[in-house]
């Protein structure tokens, strides 16, 4: 009787009915001399211990690159030119923001769990202390600046979900990324709600000779100066010797 | 090929790089001059951010100036005392222009600043050497009106005179040294050598014999533009040494065909075709600012 009423309770608690399973098809993304964006797969099933509960399934994948502080200047027009006039603040944006869904989010998410859960890319765009009128049309700038860069990314039905339980999509990673950790989320729905939610992380690092130059460029600030120098001062040089070379 | 570029964090195509550097050196290899003023701007074009372009074209200048510096001392072209003494100057004004820099970024206008810069100065020096080059080739169609040199004017009634043997000049310190102030500000704020102006200066200003003048600019540019670099790097972080790379390969290699070609064409015509170059981008560049932007909105990152 007792374990009859357990695995009652264990079946009413829609969190440990279903559950995500997943992998990326790669761990990590490294930005090489000739990196030119990268595809990652995002795929993985839904394991139930139960018969299948009602409501519309939804699954959504959210990629998060490292956030930035960001400044976004509005220009206005002074003395017949353009210039950076009004600008707003926003404490935490990231860089890189790609949402996949397998159906509308409106019909997959209600609006108080992405407020909680941070889904949307609206969402993921924190901005406090707006001290400048209709500060608002600066966060949508920013998302449609961003989107334009392709680093805002919504693609609604971009996850393709067989039989109810497979699902599968791929995250177009931009060549313009920046360094860090990405944190991705898979987020299974039932109805609007979220009943699980599978975390992950891909580094983004610059690696080889990439990794070298910048990690120089910021440490030995000077004799990377100095090294540049050297090589220009090398290809003048070489760019006289030839002249003369072939002038003879 | 798409190269990505450590510090611009852009991934670029290579051979536009190369294209680009061939096409300038060709243009500087043709008319003298060392092509900043028209890479940088182009280097926005194609979406380097503009802190990193101003810094890797100063870079980029030393070789070319380098390259040319030691044609210049094979002939004896160079006034190495004229130049050290503009170098001072120039040094002076490279701190002040990153200083200048660093304060209007902070302020997010840097972009306007540098692109004023240039509508300012490529509008002046364009429309100077379409004028001037126009009369030239007048000039050449009625022989006989012989060119007018003033040999003594204001500048040489100034304090502390020393003598410049190679330009054969007794002239005051204190002209070739705000001359120097002035091309270093404008090095470092537009990443350019400043040869598009110290040249009439040195000519007109100054009084110098037109053979030393190039030799001379090119000399102290070399030192501007390498302390302008320094400054950019050690406390920018904006010189992207693999942009650089490919921008020098394409500029020495185009710099050799631009010195054949400039042989074959008339002197007066080619700056013709230079000045209307100059003034075309000094065009576009002012449309950007008068014309009301596609997208009001831009993004900076960190906060102040």
């Amino acid at each position: 009787m007792l374990r009859l009423l357990a695995l009652l309770l264990v079946l009413a608690i829609p969190l440990q009915a279903e559950e995500i399973v997943s992998d990326l098809s790669q761990d990590e993304v490294s930005i090489n001399a000739t990196f030119d964006g990268s595809d990652i797969l995002v795929f993985g099933a839904i394991r139930r211990d139960a018969p299948e509960p009602e409501g519309e399934l939804g699954v959504i994948i959210t990629v998060a690159g490292p956030d930035q502080h960001v400044t976004i200047r509005r220009k206005e027009r002074k003395f017949g030119i353009w210039v950076n006039s009004d600008e707003v603040e926003i404490e935490q944006a990231p860089s890189f923001y790609a949402v996949a869904s397998n159906a509308p989010l409106e019909d997959i998410l209600r609006p108080s769990e992405d407020l909680k859960n941070r889904v949307t890319t609206s969402q993921a765009v924190r901005q406090v202390g707006a001290n400048v009128l209709d500060s608002g049309s600066f966060a949508k700038a920013l998302v449609r600046i961003k989107s334009d860069q392709d680093l805002y990314q919504l693609n609604e039905g971009a996850v393709s979900l067989s039989e109810d339980t497979l699902f599968s999509t791929s995250i177009e990673m931009p060549a313009n990324l920046t360094e860090g950790d990405y944190a991705t989320r898979i987020m299974l729905t039932r109805d609007g709600t979220i009943v699980d939610t599978h975390e992950t992380v891909i580094p983004v690092q610059k690696v080889g000779i990439e990794r070298l130059l910048y990690n120089m460029s910021r440490e030995n600030a000077f004799w990377y100066g100095i090294m540049s120098l050297a090589i220009a001062i090398a290809a003048g040089w070489l760019a006289s010797a030839a002249f003369s070379l072939i002038r003879r | 090929m798409q190269i990505y570029l450590p510090i611009a964090e852009i991934s670029v195509n290579a051979f536009l790089l190369f294209g680009l550097g061939g096409i300038v050196g060709i243009l500087s290899g043709m008319f003298g001059v060392g092509g900043g003023f028209l890479m940088t701007p182009l280097l926005f074009f194609i979406g380097i951010p503009p802190a990193v372009a101003v810094a890797t074209e100063a870079n980029q200048i030393v070789a070319s100036s380098f390259s040319g510096v030691l044609a210049h001392l094979k002939r004896k072209t160079v006034d190495l005392r004229m130049g050290t003494v503009l170098l001072i100057g120039g040094l002076i004004g490279a701190a002040l222009g990153v200083l200048i820099f660093n304060y209007l970024k902070s302020l997010g206008q840097v972009d306007l600043l540098v692109r004023l810069c240039y509508v300012v100065f490529l509008g002046i020096i364009g429309s100077l050497m379409f004028v001037e080059s126009l009369n030239a080739i007048r000039q050449t169609n009625t022989p006989g009106a012989a060119p007018k040199r003033r040999r003594h004017n204001w500048v040489h009634n100034l304090p502390f005179k020393m003598k410049f043997r190679v330009s054969g000049l007794y002239i005051s310190v204190i002209p070739p040294v705000l001359v120097g102030i002035c091309v270093g500000i404008l090095a470092a704020i537009m990443g350019v050598g400043g040869g598009f102006i110290m040249v009439p200066a040195m000519i007109y200003l100054l009084g110098m014999p037109t053979k030393v003048v190039v030799g001379t600019s090119l000399f102290q540019i070399i030192f501007v533009t390498a302390f302008t670099t320094m400054l950019h790097a050690t406390t920018n972080y904006t010189v992207d040494i693999v942009l650089a790379v490919l921008l020098l390969v394409g500029g020495v290699i185009g710099a050799q065909i631009g010195t054949r070609i400039g042989v074959h064409l008339k002197a007066e015509q080619l700056r013709i075709l230079l000045a209307l170059m100059v003034i075309a981008v000094c065009g576009k560049l002012a449309l950007d600012l008068i014309l009301q932007p596609s997208e009001r909105y831009s993004i900076g990152t960190g906060g102040h």
